[in-house]
């Protein structure tokens, strides 16, 4: 499809010389003055374009070219408007003939020639005029300028209110308002002109025109709306399709704010209103004269409401079937606009927003059109004090369980959880328990939605799910190929005669180990933290470590368990994240096995393993027996390194009674004596089969562990001592079979013979090796005979600075 | 309002380091967001924030290829109708800031090598966006011939442009039943013809 032929085209328009594009300028000016413009201009027309687009530093056109590039934007020409449109878009105007936004004529240009003086508008006042002009065209409706420029009239002004809502006016938004009002209800009803003409519209013809019919081939038998066919369309029907695909933008920027009060709160809203103004409201109010935006309102709501009665109908075209869903989703958010502008319409809108709930909900083709009735319930639902169990049921349950796969579904859902996450936290009181369900979306496509868990995570961890959600994020790989298997379970037949079948398929679903994948495959939470089989679990899947799905998975997780973290350091209490500290540990030789996610995983645990004891340091206490039994077993000096190193570290930090008074001498003592025998088995002999030498970093944490333990407890100071003067002597001008690198001995015997030395002083050794609080952070300004002198100079400062 | 329509490499470009995407078409709707620079800065703004976005389409549309694990076939002219049946799709979110001011929503479409991207802005509704880049891609594929080897693309680019003057004016989706739809095609295809 790239072919090497646009690659070099590219190339060339990017290098091309000064002397030959001023020579191409040249000819295309001599081209351009020729009476007849024909195809050599036209592809000359285009290299040009293809020049100036193909690099993002600005070409200058010479002025003559401009000029005449800019007499060809209102030629009779399409191709003409176009390229010379395209063309001055990729470059400047000439300083002094910027476009006077004032003085252009909207009836005069077409389409491209608007869109060029769009895009070249700087300031906000530009625009504003061109609005101005824009709607006088509107209004005064001229019988001579060419009939489709109106088409593109209210394209352009979404497009400029996109921008700069403020260019309306109020007389301009009433202007808009009634116009829209005509065109979207009372558009006509008959078929436009023949459908072979080719045109956009034809007048009423002589012959009796025919009535417009539904999609599914019956007589319409009320006003126009998108959801109508005829063999032609008229002007005004044209008008309605394109009122209509602004509507919801136009509501949006000119009704959320109603009589200049910010948007209520529905609730406090229905207090207010709802009582008086409802009863009156409960009839169809087209008999009142109501003002032009509150018009238009009434309009918007009959619109919507005719469009959800037509999607019920079945349509020829599968198009068209497509185009009723976009047209539910988009009646159900102009409904909920309306009814947030005015809460009286709520009782007239929820029997059909509840009618088109019941049709829908079983049917998962239509779960895209569920989500804003969804929308609408949270907004509404307690004023018109509807029930909205099943449809959260639907939204956190069923759809993630078995759409999983829809990457729109799952942008649109999860960007529903985002900009109404308070509201949800508020009223769907079983949120939090659905995250096993949310997570699959995580855990199925990772990279295209761990930017919205990065904002949704948070909310999910409270005191009740906290453990249970850090093993569900550490077996999301696994939850990962789980759900694929699931698919291809689905997909495949139970037995493929000769072919090659998955041994975790077959896992899958083998009654035996099925249990353990429905646990994992689990829409809520509350049915256990994990299981006890995990281990299983992992060697069933071991296959799919390397599938790529598994491993973008894999990768997200790091990101999730520092936010994760973070975050239950807010919410939970001491015993929760000593209980967390404990599933840090038992899980870091229960991870599931792809090459760097275990050191991965390993690495957030230390990092925040550290933050946890610092922030509370008698977590120690809690967990001193599980943690003592970690650092005492060797063999995780080589298996679990970093890990390691961290906790032997805050052992030695921490375990002390100013820390926490429940520490007794007798701790201190196993632990030094747990950590001692761990450091003379890795420093008398080589590493076992298959290991590499122990890290420095474990050797020097262990032996400062040891000293600051000790010089806690005197009594153990000797045996500190004499290992540390041994270490001295056995390594002396010798290699030793525990640590390779020269270098690093140097290192370990140096930070050795500190420590030893620092120990001949007990008293002074606790205060350095474990300076009390008051000592690290920074208090030189509280103590008075610091402060005054710094005192002293900062008011001299600035009495100086106050005489200059 | 779609903010921009483009369409990009989703391949390995041998001139282009490995995540980079060389951008064929682009086209930005409406004003410029930036008014306080010189208009040679914003061009390059623009060009720079596209050039962003054809960079992360590249990498979501390579994710998710190598997720699914599926080969590609290769396709000839002709096989337009399944092309777009066996392209990729999919949509990003970007970040209020990254590079647009406000929060996007980057739908994509990945078609062989190719990719063709929408930027809609996030009210916008998404199913009509599908269907509408959905419309766009087969037309492209179809009047520039696409899944050959010529370079129509670059070369009539002005039939993109008039594309979506009738199908996204002014970056505007339009409710458009089959109906409507057929007529602006009709009005299109009169255009391809010249």
């Amino acid at each position: 499809m790239y072919s090497h032929s646009s690659e070099s085209l590219i190339q060339q328009a990017r290098e091309i010389q000064e002397p030959e594009l001023q020579k191409f300028y040249s000819r295309l000016v001599k081209l351009l003055q020729g009476k007849e413009l024909g195809h050599e201009t036209v592809d000359s027309l285009q290299r040009l374009y293809l020049i100036l687009s193909a690099t993002k530093y600005t070409r200058m056109l010479p002025s003559d070219l401009q000029k005449r590039l800019r007499s060809l934007l209102l030629s009779q020409s399409e191709q003409l408007q176009v390229l010379s449109a395209a063309v001055l878009r990729e470059t400047l105007p000439l300083s002094g003939q910027e476009p006077n936004y004032n003085q252009e004529n909207p009836a005069q240009l077409n389409s491209h020639a608007t869109a060029l003086l769009i895009s070249q508008a700087v300031t906000r006042t530009d625009l504003s005029f061109f609005c101005a002009q824009l709607l006088r065209c509107l209004e005064g409706r001229p019988s001579e300028s060419p009939a489709h420029s109106l088409l593109y009239i209210l394209p352009v002004l979404n497009t400029i209110l996109t921008h700069n809502p403020k260019c309306l006016t109020e007389d301009h938004v009433t202007l808009v308002s009634k116009k829209l009002v005509d065109w979207l209800r009372y558009a006509s009803i008959v078929q436009g002109g023949g459908a072979s003409s080719g045109r956009f519209f034809t007048g009423p013809r002589s012959r009796q025109p025919l009535p417009i019919a539904e999609l599914d081939g019956t007589v319409s038998g009320d006003f126009f709306t998108v959801l109508c066919v005829g063999q032609g369309f008229t002007e005004d029907q044209w008008m309605n399709v394109y009122s209509f695909s602004m509507l919801r933008h136009w509501l949006l920027t000119y009704h959320s704010v109603s009589n200049g009060n910010t948007t209520v709160d529905a609730d406090d809203r229905s207090e207010v209103d709802g009582s008086v103004v409802s009863m009156v409201s409960a009839t169809s109010s087209s008999s009142r004269v109501l003002p032009p935006k509150e018009r238009l309102r009434e309009k918007a709501f009959q619109y919507c409401q005719r469009l959800i009665e037509q999607s019920n109908r079945k349509a020829h075209k599968k198009t068209d079937t497509e185009l009723q869903k976009a047209c539910l989703v988009e009646a159900v958010y102009i409904l909920d606009c309306v009814c947030v502008e005015d809460a009286s319409l709520v009782y007239r809108t929820f029997p059909s927003i509840k009618a088109l709930f019941g049709r829908l909900s079983s049917d998962l083709l239509y779960a895209r059109v569920l989500l804003p009735i969804a929308q609408f319930c949270l907004n509404h639902g307690e004023l018109a004090a509807v029930d909205c169990d099943s449809m959260w049921k639907l939204v956190f349950g069923r759809f993630p369980a078995e759409l999983f796969s829809d990457p729109f579904l799952a942008h649109e859902l999860l960007r529903f959880l985002r900009l109404n996450l308070e509201n949800i936290q508020l009223r769907v009181s079983q949120y939090t328990h659905f995250f096993p369900n949310l997570l699959k979306f995580l855990a199925w496509d990772s990279p295209a939605v761990v930017d919205d868990f990065v904002d949704l995570l948070p909310s999910l961890v409270t005191p009740g799910t906290t453990v249970e959600l850090l093993h569900t994020l550490l077996d999301l790989p696994c939850l990962s190929a789980t759900l694929v298997l699931q698919l291809r379970s689905a997909c495949l037949p139970i037995s493929e005669p000769g072919s090659r079948s998955l041994a975790c398929l077959d896992a899958f679903r083998h009654s035996s180990s099925r249990g353990l994948f429905l646990f994992l495959l689990r829409g809520e939470a509350g049915s256990g933290d994990t299981i006890e089989r995990l281990d299983d679990l992992h060697k069933l899947l071991a296959e799919a470590a390397d599938w790529p799905r598994v491993i973008h998975c894999a990768q997200t997780v790091p990101v999730l368990l520092h936010i994760f973290f973070n975050t239950v350091v807010m919410v939970a209490d001491e015993t929760l994240l000593a209980h967390l500290i404990l599933v840090m540990l038992e899980r870091s030789s229960l991870l599931f096995n792809i090459p760097t996610y275990i050191k991965e995983i390993h690495r957030v645990f230390s990092c925040h393993l550290l933050r946890l004891c610092k922030l509370h340091p008698s977590l120690i206490m809690y967990q001193s027996h599980e943690l003592l039994e970690f650092a005492g077993t060797t063999a995780n000096v080589y298996t679990k390194e970093e890990l390691y190193t961290h906790v032997v570290w805050v052992l030695g930090e921490y375990l002390s009674v100013s820390c926490d008074s429940r520490c007794s001498v007798r701790l201190i003592t196993s632990c030094f004596e747990a950590l001692e025998a761990v450091l003379f088995e890795i420093t008398s002999s080589a590493p076992p089969p298959g290991a590499t030498c122990p890290a420095p970093r474990a050797i020097n944490a262990l032996m400062s562990a040891l000293a600051k333990l000790a010089s806690r407890s005197h009594d153990l100071i000797p045996r500190v001592s004499l290992f540390l003067s041994k270490l001295r002597t056995l390594t002396r001008g010798r290699s030793v079979p525990w640590c390779s690198d020269e270098e690093d001995l140097v290192a370990i015997v140096t930070r050795g013979e500190e420590l030893w030395s620092l120990l001949k002083t007990p008293s002074i050794a606790q205060s350095v090796l474990t300076p009390p609080p008051h000592v690290i952070t920074p208090q030189s300004h509280r103590d008075n005979n610091v402060a005054m002198p710094l005192g002293l100079r900062t008011l001299s400062i600035l009495a100086q600075s106050q005489r200059h | 309002m779609v903010r921009c329509f483009l369409i990009h490499t989703v391949c390995p470009v041998s001139a282009l380091s490995a995540g980079e995407s060389r951008v064929l078409y682009s086209r930005v709707f409406g004003p410029d967001e930036e008014s306080e620079r010189t208009p040679e800065e914003r061009r390059l703004l623009q060009k720079e924030k596209i050039a962003a976005v054809a960079r992360q389409v590249r990498s979501a549309v390579s994710l998710t290829r190598e997720a699914s694990g599926r080969v590609l076939v290769e396709l000839v002219p002709g096989d337009e109708a399944l092309a777009l049946q066996d392209a990729d799709s999919g949509v990003v979110r970007l970040r209020a800031g990254d590079p647009f001011s406000e929060e996007m929503s980057v739908l994509w479409l990945g078609v062989q090598s190719l990719g063709f991207t929408m930027v809609c802005e996030p009210h916008e509704n998404l199913l009509l966006a599908e269907g509408t880049l959905r419309n766009l891609t087969r037309h492209c594929l179809e009047h520039l011939h696409m899944l050959g080897q010529g370079s129509e693309v670059l070369l009539r680019s002005t039939r993109i442009d008039v594309l979506l003057s009738r199908l996204l004016p002014h970056g505007q989706l339009l409710f458009l039943n089959h109906r409507f739809a057929q007529t602006l095609e009709k009005d299109v295809a009169a255009y391809m013809a010249m």
